[in-house]
């Protein structure tokens, strides 16, 4: 029996977003790494008002023993909406569409790690959306890679996301929530910079080839952006690693 | 001796995040968490360079405990089995002791029980003798210093700290017993067992965590030679 | 590693301290920061040590019992997610998660803490239901009380949303300024024994260890609206009334935090 906020009669008005952004422009981006002690690594992102929470934990023993494979790590993803971050409560458990997102994530993240260095263990990702205003599958995958980092997992690069769409015929960078609901397309894209490779692309709505190119272009660079977003965020919670003084015994002896 | 290919991104010392870029040339040699990709050297974790001459090397700031033969480790009995134990390693990876590793006199199962060496929930003080490509493990607790661990206070702190918590030739985890009067038996695999007055004990696990968060602020020897003398007031 | 170091928490214990230099009946410090969740009528983020607890409070509209025609309706939820310990798993909620859940809910239910004769729109057909979510972030024990402190911090700090009449919709984005009606300030105080030592808010390592708990619910005037002992171990009845004191004292200084 939901009720949202109706159609706005207008999305861009004088090429202005309703949130007052330009077309390309992303919106406020906070990431913090190493935020919940239990888990091997953490990160929480905040995008606008969209925030998602994602703990690590792993490379561990892989149980059920069926999902174990004897020359990798299985990568287990799970994405969930948690019951306060809809307007509507979302009622506890998984739907259909959050086991796919899920889906879609771990392939996205799974290129970027060094499975093959951990057989036979499991690592868990758990990225929990605490508020939903769009673009969360995106942001739980840039929460996840910094996570997995903090992690101290091997990775050949961290992976970056971010969507992209057109409403009212405009393209526009990182849609927030009228946008998504109200606009004509919607295309999440993820990549590892340092390579350029994308590892996910998913798309909904009408676009023309021309439309698809000018929006992959507009995700890479904004993914660009983030990810000196995320390593900032690892830099600033090992900063304070630097040793300064060298007294540490390096890796022999025990002392005991 | 520098070719116009080569170049060297990072400094000692400097923070790596996975996918860093470190450096480009045949010259350079990638070791520890560096690897290299055609004519590029990456960092492939949270790490922090270490440039000692032509060799990048970049040590981990975090992750899991991972065997290395050779290690000393302190592992929890899980299972017992016909001919040995399962130990938990504190890793993704657990260890197996063959009755045949756990002590030199012979054990004649006829006369006496596994249980008798170490039983269920026991410590123990150990060694890997050998890791299968699949990173089976496999202890000794066959000589000295290995042993069960009466129980004591056992912390778990992360593995990259275990050096610090050492120090230079064991001089902190002297700085530590000292102060104490306590057994302290450290793991590599980030397990550390205390044992003494219940006071003193909660003093050295105090002190360690101590070491955990500030490994890399100067003075911190001597905050915790003060920690120590205070007890931890 | 619990039963490990039993022997040694124990120890300590008995001379009246704890491995973070508090003492018995210390708490450790505790920082509650309500409105923190956009989406939820009302919502509190606890901190309790390293514990770290989100309560959301969450409104709709629903028919009512057909025992209280005229009367809200109170469903408290609890998820133990993967996500804030090591040792949860996703899936279906466990008993553990259903236990804390159900020891919430008792606190405030039975305590009257919410007027729900004030939350009848329609009567026999339309009443509004308080869901209150817990949601662990992460788990260094007790999220007893942090989640039950959290969740009488989001109730109070809830408005309800708008109800839309003519169309029988909750518009569940426009909070009206009323505020939720809440009469009583439940406050769990949950203890803890170890051979044979009684102790408050335990630490997770604490919590693997120990042998019982008896979670206490008191309010203001100093009555108790919940109690619940759980673990495989006893209390005597002397030790439950003396902590039926205690759970009082403590109460009272927890209280302050929700003013």
């Amino acid at each position: 029996m939901g009720g949202t906020v109706g159609k706005p009669e207008k999305l861009i008005v004088n090429g202005k977003r309703l949130d007052g952004r330009k077309l390309d422009e992303l919106r406020p981006i906070k990431i913090k790494a190493g935020i919940i002690p239990n888990a091997d690594g953490s990160a929480l992102i905040e995008q606008g008002e969209t925030r998602i929470m994602c703990a690590v934990y792993g490379p561990r023993e892989c149980l059920p023993k069926h999902l174990s494979e004897a020359d990798r790590a299985y990568l287990n993803c799970v994405y969930t909406m948690v019951s306060f971050s809809t307007p509507e409560r979302a009622r506890p458990g998984p739907s259909r569409r959050s086991v796919e997102i899920s889906k879609v994530i771990k392939d996205c993240l799974s290129p970027a790690i060094f499975l093959e260095r951990y057989p036979r263990t499991k690592i868990d990702v758990y990225m929990d959306v605490t508020n939903a205003n769009a673009g969360t599958r995106c942001a739980a995958i840039c929460a996840a890679a910094v996570a997995l980092a903090d992690a101290g997992i091997d990775m050949r690069d961290l992976v970056t996301a971010v969507a992209s769409g057109k409403a009212d015929g405009h393209l526009v960078l990182d849609m927030f929530e009228l946008e998504d609901n109200y606009g004509e397309a919607d295309m999440p894209l993820a990549m590892m910079p340092r390579t350029s490779e994308i590892t996910l692309l998913q798309m909904d709505g009408e676009l023309d080839k021309t439309e698809i190119k000018k929006l992959i272009e507009m995700n890479i660079k904004a993914c660009r952006e983030i990810y000196e977003l995320q390593k900032s965020a690892l830099r600033e919670k090992y900063e304070s690693e630097k040793n300064i003084e060298s007294e540490e015994g390096e890796q022999n002896g025990t002392g005991n | 001796m520098e070719t116009t290919t080569e170049k060297l991104y990072i400094k000692d010392r400097d923070i790596t995040v996975p996918g860093d870029l470190l450096a480009e040339g045949m010259e350079y040699l990638p070791a520890g968490k560096a690897y290299r990709d055609g004519e590029k050297i990456f960092a492939c974790t949270m790490g922090m360079a270490s440039i000692k001459g032509r060799v990048i090397k970049v040590i981990p700031l975090a992750g899991r405990y991972m065997p290395k033969k050779g290690d000393v480790v302190i592992g929890k009995v899980t299972g017992i089995a016909h001919s040995g134990w399962t130990v938990d390693i504190n890793s993704p990876y657990n260890a197996d002791l063959n009755i045949g590793e756990a002590s030199r006199d012979y054990i004649d199962l006829a006369k006496t029980s596994m249980a008798n060496y170490f039983d269920f929930n026991d410590y123990m003080l150990a060694e890997i003798i050998s890791i299968s490509e699949s990173k089976y493990v496999k202890l000794t607790t066959k000589y000295r210093p290995y042993r069960k661990l009466s129980p004591g206070n056992i912390i778990m702190v992360s593995p990259t700290k275990i050096p610090r918590i050492i120090g230079k030739a064991g001089s902190m985890i002297k700085l530590l017993k000292d102060g104490s009067d306590c057994d302290i038996v450290v793991g590599q695999n980030g397990l550390v067992w205390i044992k003494g007055l219940p006071e003193k004990t909660a003093l050295v696990a105090k002190a360690i965590k101590l070491i955990e968060k500030e490994s890399h602020k100067s003075g911190l020897t001597d905050k915790v030679k003060n920690m120590m003398a205070s007890g931890g007031k | 590693m619990e039963q490990e170091i039993k022997p040694y928490l124990s120890a300590l214990l008995q001379k009246g301290a704890r491995e973070d230099g508090r003492g018995l009946l210390d708490y450790r410090t505790l920082s509650i920061e309500t409105g923190a969740i956009a989406r939820a009528c009302g919502s509190a983020r606890v901190k309790l040590g390293e514990t770290e607890v989100l309560v959301g409070v969450k409104m709709d509209v629903s028919k009512p019992y057909p025992d209280s025609p005229d009367e809200g309706t109170l469903m408290v939820n609890a998820e133990l997610a993967p996500l804030a310990n090591p040792a949860f798993e996703s899936g279906p909620p466990k008993p553990d998660a259903i236990e804390l859940a159900r020891v919430v809910d008792r606190g405030i239910r039975e305590s009257g803490a919410i007027d729900f004769s004030k939350l009848c729109i329609t009567p026999k057909e339309k009443v509004w239901t308080v869901f209150i979510d817990v949601y662990p972030v992460n788990d260094n024990g007790n999220l007893f009380d942090a989640a039950a402190i959290g969740a009488i911090a989001a109730l109070k700090s809830a408005f309800i949303p708008k109800y839309d009449e003519k169309e029988e919709l909750v518009k569940y984005k426009e909070l009206t300024k009323e505020k939720l009606p809440i009469k009583q300030l439940p406050v769990l105080t949950t203890f803890a024994k170890m051979n044979g030592t009684i102790f408050v808010d335990m630490t997770k390592r604490e919590e693997d260890a120990n042998d019982a708990r008896l979670s206490i619910a008191t309010l203001e005037n100093e009555t108790v609206s919940a109690m619940q002992k759980g673990g495989i171990g006893t209390f005597t009845e002397a030790e439950i009334l003396g902590l039926y004191d205690r759970a009082v004292e403590l109460g009272k200084k927890l209280r302050k935090h929700l003013k």
